[in-house]
């Protein structure tokens, strides 16, 4: 074992994963934490919190995971290079193994001009890769980036994201390939909609290797309104939802039914390719409608290890 | 080149409030070529500023307005001008700006932004190629720099946000790693796409910059 957590022994026992994201209140309410974990704690196996995403200010990731771990639950940190040189980076993490969160996931970040701030210095001192290769050198030789020693184990479980519809596509499996190389243990993707284009880049992610060495979780977001569905498909880069999809939530009577039933079925079918150990399930603003979709996926009960 | 964007013509009044009297500075150079601090700029400037029921003493159009001697050798020459203004108004880039700061104990103000070294595309038209980052990496990655044309300025790109070629920040702009694999792939240099690379040293030139040459030391 690496680091120990929840998600890291799920996954290792060969069973399929489920991760879930919370975001962190605008603000500094423990509570809104503290009720959104309580509410879906026993509809996944981890609980990732976002780090100022798409470079809006929230609470922090790390403070919001060290409220999840207090209640029990095993938070996924999330982790930008977009606020912090390397320096903080390193500092957080060990402050993050000192909270007792054993899962990282690695990101470059959003660009703040899509953001709140968006007069902010950038700062992208490293990229996600290098952050990847940081925390592994963190905790399998003890040092920082510098080359000094770290003062203590790193047990981090680490992960990264993918897209599987950006491009070049013929490079995307290569860059995953880096990423596993530089030691993602985990790979969350991008939201799948269009399952069979997803499944042609699980087939080559399979063909060389990687999922052996890597264990990928498809990325889920429910949508509740045909509103959501439009944004994400026009304004979200590397979302790419079929037109059918849209049709079909815009014909139905009870859109958020219907939301539900096209990511069920998203589900269902993802859960029999090749190569995938798990779904990791954004419900951004609508974390309360995990239990219900991972119920009726029939997921539930998450394995107790 | 340096590349400058003129600041509002309110803006540089409220600048030269306190002034009754102006001296304007522009470049032969960079200034020039953007537009901002040529001839035709100069007058205009002269023009406005005048209708303002401002004085302007006189104007120099360096050759370079970085170079600090010509810039003090132009203000010797224009003493008397400069000796009567209130203000200097520096039509040049900062750099401009800051040698006509040391020529002269007179309030020196800029009369535009200093937006980014350009490369000149066509007449009036630049773009960002280098930001002088100071550790060169265009050997690793085909003679294309993502330190400056990635709007994230990663060294192990491209990250998700490409869109058929263009970056999900600006899609006018083209995603610098894309162009960078496909220039490798032309070079059958992929492998260096595959490589992880490591953390960046941002500090190769500790900054502010300062460079001599080894033969100008303890010059004479």
């Amino acid at each position: 074992m690496k680091a120990g957590t929840n998600l890291e022994k799920v996954l290792e026992a060969d069973q399929f994963a489920v991760t879930a994201e919370i975001g962190p209140p605008k603000g500094g309410s423990s509570k809104a934490i503290e009720t959104k974990g309580e509410a879906i704690r026993h509809a996944a196996d981890a609980f990732n919190v976002t780090d100022n995403q798409t470079a809006v200010v929230r609470m922090s990731s790390l403070a919001a995971c060290g409220i999840l771990k207090r209640m029990g639950l095993d938070p996924v940190m999330q982790m930008l290079c977009r606020d912090r040189n390397r320096i903080m980076l390193q500092s957080d993490i060990c402050g993050a193994v000192a909270l007792g969160i054993g899962n990282l996931l690695c990101l470059t970040g959003d660009h703040v001009k899509f953001g709140n701030h968006p007069e902010a210095k950038v700062v992208f001192d490293i990229d996600s890769v290098q952050l990847i290769a940081a925390v592994k050198t963190m905790r399998e030789e003890g040092k920082f980036i510098s080359g000094e020693e770290v003062a203590g184990p790193v047990p981090m479980f680490i992960g990264a994201v993918e897209n599987p519809y950006a491009d070049p596509f013929e490079y995307r499996t290569a860059r995953l390939s880096k990423k596993v190389k530089a030691g993602a243990d985990f790979i969350q993707t991008q939201a799948v909609y269009d399952v069979p284009r997803f499944a042609e880049w699980m087939k080559e992610i399979c063909a060389e290797g990687i999922d052996r060495r890597t264990h990928i979780l498809a990325g889920i977001i429910p949508v509740k309104a045909v509103g959501m569905a439009r944004y994400m498909r026009d304004y979200v880069s590397g979302v790419e939802i079929p037109d059918a999809m849209i049709k079909r939530l815009e014909k139905a009577k009870d859109v958020r039914e219907e939301g539900i039933k096209v990511i069920l079925e998203i589900i269902e079918e993802v859960k029999v390719i090749p190569g995938v150990h798990g779904i990791h399930v954004q419900a951004v603003g609508w974390e309360e409608i995990v239990p219900e979709i991972i119920e009726r996926a029939g997921l539930l009960p998450r394995p107790a290890l | 080149m340096i590349v400058t964007r003129k600041k509002p013509f309110e803006a540089i009044l409220k600048e030269l409030e306190d002034a009754g009297s102006v001296f304007l500075i522009g470049c032969a150079d960079c200034a020039t070529v953007a537009e901002t601090g040529g001839e035709d700029q100069i007058k205009e400037m002269t023009e406005k500023l005048t209708a303002e029921g401002k004085e302007v003493t006189g104007n120099v159009i360096p050759e370079t307005g970085c170079h600090e001697l010509d810039v003090k050798k132009e203000f010797r020459a224009h003493k008397e001008e400069v000796g009567r203004a209130d203000a200097i108004l520096c039509m040049s880039c900062g750099a401009g700006c800051q040698s006509a700061r040391d020529a002269t104990e007179k309030p020196v103000y800029p009369a535009n932004d200093s937006i980014f070294l350009g490369n000149v595309m066509r007449v009036g038209q630049f773009e960002e190629k280098c930001r002088l980052c100071g550790d060169c990496v265009l050997d690793l990655t085909g003679g294309i720099c993502p330190v400056t044309r990635c709007h994230k300025g990663i060294l192990n790109g491209p990250c998700g946000g490409t869109n058929e070629g263009k970056c999900e920040v600006d899609p006018e702009k083209d995603c610098a790693w894309t162009l960078i694999y496909q220039q490798l792939e032309r070079e059958g240099k992929l492998d260096r796409m595959r490589a992880i690379q490591a953390p960046k040293n941002w500090g190769p030139v500790l900054k502010p910059g300062r460079h001599v040459l080894e033969r100008d030391k303890g010059g004479e």
